[in-house]
Parts: C-alpha cells; structure tokens; sequence
C-alpha cells in the first residue's frame, strides 16, 4: 500500500516539476526562439537574458544538488539517481559541440520544444518530431556500435 | 559587443530561471532524479518496466506549462525565423547530439553545473561555444 501511495506521489510531483520547469521558460523568454538566438548573437544586438536564465537556475541548484549528494534516497524514499561518470571522453566533447550547432541553426533545445508543442506552434512540431528521429537514428546508431563491437571480439 | 537594452528582460530572465531552478530542485530531492529532458525522453527510447511513468509525467508538464499560463495571462510572443527544411535539419542534429553527448541545456547547463559536474561544465562550453560561432556564421557572415 505504502509503495502505491509513493509511486502516485513520484508521478503527481514529476507532472508538477515538468509543469514549473516549463513555467519557468516561458516566464523567462526561453519559450521564444528568437530570444535564445538573440543571446547567441554576440555580434549583433546583444540579449544576455539567457544568462541570467541559467545564472539563477544555478543558483537555486547548487543548494539542491548539495543536499542531494549527501543523501542515499530522495525525501519521497526513492533511490538518488545522480550521475557518477567523470570522464571525458570524445563522446561528450563531440556531442557538445554539435549540438550546439543545432541549438544556434534555430534557437530551440529540447525542454522549449516540448513548450512549443502546448503553444501549438507547427515550426515548434516540426523541430519536436525531426529532434525526436534524431534521437532515434541514435537508438539505431548505439545499437550498430554495438553489434560492430561484438562481432570483433573472438 | 552592444547589450540590446530594449529586448533584455533581466527580472523576468532571473525569475524564470529561479522557477527552472526550483523544478530542478524538486525533481532531485523529491523524484531523486536529474531534470534533463535528453535523458528523460532518451529512457523511453530503451523501456524498462515501472520506468515510464514519471518520464512520460515531467514531460506531461512541459507540453502543458502553457496551457496552464494561458489560464492566467497571454502568452509572449514566439518568433521562428527558421524554414522548415533548416529546422528539419537543427531537429535531427539537436537530438541525435543531445544523446550522443549525454545531456543538453538543462541536463548539463543546469543540473550539471549545479552539481560542480567536470564533465557538464565541459559540455556546457562546447555547446555554449559552438552555439555562439553558428549565430555567427548564419547571421554575419552568410546573413542568412
């Protein structure tokens, strides 16, 4: 019973995260492509609301995250999934710097396009489901490096 | 570099980020899980049972999010320049590069900074940097 009361709570204060996440962009500008791209144009006129955006996320986190690191389970008893991988690799090099290139073409990163899809905006669609094939020919791609990497091996 | 003073929305800026900030918060001390939507939405490319649920919820309130500002107060204007075969183009390398380099804007810009994370801070960098160089390809030099 206990464990029912605790899965339902998970989701409600998921739904309510993505929900204040999604305030927050729009709040902030963020929702707008045209804001983001302004912030990337440091030749042109230069909007550095994006900064600020992410200068007071940060803020607010680092209190979060600290808390976070000492703890084994979550305030709701669920296990703390934080990252442990500290190496860098080319993997997330690359992975950085291309998508930066796809963030500066237009202006849109994946938490906004999901924001773009309640606005109901149809560039915002068509951004949502060519990012979400992208991520799919990344299934694909994984799993290719895979099978490549275990036919190699004696 | 000339600050745009007519467009820069600083309060608003800081405000909005203070609320990503506390979603992010929540997300961890409560869900015990990273508010990075590559990773969330990449999870459910690779299901797992009694997985699904709290991905699919959080990106339940991104699509929502305006919707539920709409019953308060108009929504600020959204300007897309991009046509749809560039924007076809962006889609498919945003998402590919977001899961090959395990994180995007709120994955390592946010959470990963916030966690002190090496590994974000470096991949924050990179696409904060090749983001800047793009602008200025298309705008200043191409003029796109």
């Amino acid at each position: 019973m206990k464990k029912h009361i605790c899965n339902a709570s998970a989701l409600i204060f998921a739904l309510l995260s993505g929900l204040i996440f999604g305030l927050g962009l729009i709040l902030a500008g963020m929702s707008n492509p045209a804001k983001v791209l302004a912030f990337l144009d440091l030749a042109g006129g230069w909007d550095p609301s994006l900064g600020l955006v992410m200068g007071g996320a940060i803020a607010i986190g680092l209190i979060a995250f600290k808390i976070a690191g000492k703890r084994s389970s979550s305030f709701l008893g669920l296990p703390m999934n934080l990252p442990t991988s500290r190496i860098i690799d080319k993997r997330l090099v690359v992975g950085g710097l291309v998508f930066g290139i796809g963030w500066g073409l237009v202006g849109i990163c994946p938490a906004p396009a999901f924001v773009l899809l309640g606005t109901g905006s149809v560039k915002g669609i068509i951004f949502l489901v060519a990012m979400l094939i992208g991520m799919g020919l990344f299934e694909l791609f994984e799993s290719y490096c895979k099978s490549k990497l275990a036919s190699k091996k004696p | 570099m000339i600050i745009d003073w007519n467009n820069f929305t600083p309060w608003s800026a800081l405000a909005g980020g203070v609320l990503i900030g506390i979603s992010a918060s929540l997300f961890i001390l409560l869900n015990g899980r990273i508010a990075g939507i590559t990773g969330i939405i990449g999870g459910l490319f690779r299901p797992v049972a009694h997985d699904a649920g709290w991905r699919i919820a959080f990106t339940l309130g991104l699509i929502v999010a305006p919707l539920v500002w709409l019953l308060f107060s108009q929504l600020p204007e959204i300007t897309i320049d991009a046509g749809y075969e560039l924007l076809v183009i962006a889609g498919i390398i945003v998402g590919f590069s977001a899961r090959y380099g395990s994180g995007c804007t709120s994955g390592h810009g946010v959470c990963g900074i916030s966690r002190l994370s090496p590994r974000s801070i470096i991949a924050t960098l990179a696409f904060m940097g090749t983001g800047f160089l793009t602008v200025y390809i298309m705008r200043h030099l191409l003029g796109a």
